[in-house]
């Protein structure tokens, strides 16, 4: 079990002054096995407590433990794929297999993410939504033992929202899903709801 | 052939046809070919010098030096904008030498190289400190500027330095660097041949230039410029041709 425990964040000005903390002695438990729900309005530090789960940032106090050897796969709020890159090439980047092996999951997720049609375009040729899908099926490729989801489906038609779901709990049973949607958290079918303030 | 190149011919042909009746109309006005040839004796003297062996040979040299010149700047430019591009210390304690160096007129360099390498090196050494803040500042442009969020997609991902460099940093400073090169070429040109008139360099265009000013050959004097303007566009063009198929190449 991944465990936040009192943790406090602020981000630094330019000049290196701490500006007001966005958490403050913020805990949660995210037990294994289970979709954990974290909702709040704008601002509040959802994608804050994102970051600090991924090591991008460092707590100012506090402490995250469980994570130590754990793979944590994410879809970021933002789609942050290589623009440079054809949907196939964006998935097969966050792989480390031999060739072969990395084609076939590659060609599997794009399946799994009704891409294949679309697999060699180039990024810019593809709707939001069909990017939206890359993002996901990349940190699906990536696999882990933990699968941080910032609105992941923004952008994606409600049909489409729900054939993909299923799809992503089946390849990861621990989730952290970051939402303001409680539509977006029923659809997970979220066992704990941590709403933030 | 096409349409549309064939209509990219004709535009380029009546650009030149109008700028040769500009120069012809110029030269007759003028009246003397000792001040302004006429484009057709011009065009003929070029074919005169085509015909030597001397004109091959200075080509040869300078383009060589211009090319040495050129990579070795182009070289130390990348590594030092990468350099300072990514440490803000390194940016602080070096970026005052590109400064300087961009400041500095290049008849200056010219003859402060001169007291310390021979005719034959200095053009190069001018083309070099010409090119290298030209891609030094381009370089460190695209480093500074790459897109944040991908770096810690990259981090998220685990790419590592190898794949973090090959698939991030690199594209993102691709269309820098390409501007780099070619605004980087035409100035190794112009330095060098410069520098070869002031240092009178052995088989070289700007030897050759500076011959036929001293010799009032004012038809070779502008066939000989001409001569570098047509190489240094073709040249440019494989150049950007050449990245360009580097940058599209990426799938």
């Amino acid at each position: 079990m991944i465990s936040v425990k009192n943790v406090s964040f602020a981000y630094k000005s330019a000049d290196g002054k701490a500006e007001k903390p966005i958490l403050s002695c913020f805990s949660l438990e995210l037990p294994d096995g289970f979709v954990t729900a974290v909702m709040g309005e704008s601002g509040s530090g959802k994608t804050t407590l994102a970051k600090l789960l991924l090591g991008l940032i460092e707590p100012d106090s506090g402490e995250i433990t469980g994570i130590e050897g754990k793979r944590i796969s994410a879809v970021f709020q933002e789609d942050r794929l290589l623009p440079w890159y054809s949907a196939r090439r964006n998935i097969a980047a966050v792989l480390k297999g031999t060739k072969t092996e990395n084609a076939a999951l590659t060609d599997a997720i794009l399946e799994e993410m009704e891409l294949s049609d679309s697999a060699d375009k180039p990024i810019r040729e593809l709707s939001g939504g069909m990017q939206r899908r890359v993002a996901i099926g990349r940190a699906l490729a990536f696999g882990g033992d933990l699968l941080i989801l910032d609105e992941p489906l923004k952008g994606l038609d409600p049909e489409l929202q729900n054939r993909i779901v299923p799809r992503i709990k089946n390849r990861f049973s621990t989730i952290l899903l970051i939402t303001h949607s409680e539509d977006e958290a029923r659809k997970f079918g979220a066992e704990k709801t941590v709403k933030l303030k | 052939m096409s349409r549309k190149i064939l209509k990219k011919t004709a535009k380029i042909a009546l650009v030149t046809v109008f700028w040769l009746l500009v120069w012809q109309i110029a030269a007759l006005a003028v009246g003397k070919e000792l001040l302004l040839p006429p484009p057709l004796s011009v065009f003929k003297t070029l074919i005169a010098l085509m015909g030597t062996g001397r004109f091959w040979l200075s080509l040869a040299h300078t383009l060589l030096r211009v090319l040495i010149g050129f990579l070795m700047g182009i070289a130390a430019g990348t590594l030092l904008g990468a350099l300072t591009g990514s440490v803000p210390f390194a940016d602080a304690l070096l970026s005052p030498l590109r400064s300087i160096i961009k400041a500095t007129p290049v008849t200056s360099f010219i003859v402060l190289l001169l007291l310390y390498l021979s005719p034959v090196r200095t053009p190069v050494a001018v083309a070099f400190l010409m090119v290298t803040p030209i891609a030094w500042a381009n370089v460190a442009k695209g480093v500074a500027t790459t897109d944040p969020q991908l770096l810690e997609m990259a981090k998220t991902f685990r790419f590592g330095r190898g794949k973090t460099l090959k698939s991030v940093y690199v594209p993102s400073v691709l269309p820098h660097f390409l501007t780099a090169a070619t605004t980087g070429f035409g100035f190794a040109w112009k330095s060098c041949v410069a520098a070869e008139v002031i240092a009178m360099s052995k088989n070289s265009i700007g030897k050759a230039l500076y011959e036929s000013k001293l010799y009032l050959e004012t038809p070779e004097l502008f066939a000989w410029t001409a001569a570098i303007i047509l190489i240094s566009m073709a040249l440019e063009a494989i150049l950007v041709k050449g990245i360009g198929r580097l940058t599209n190449d990426k799938r």
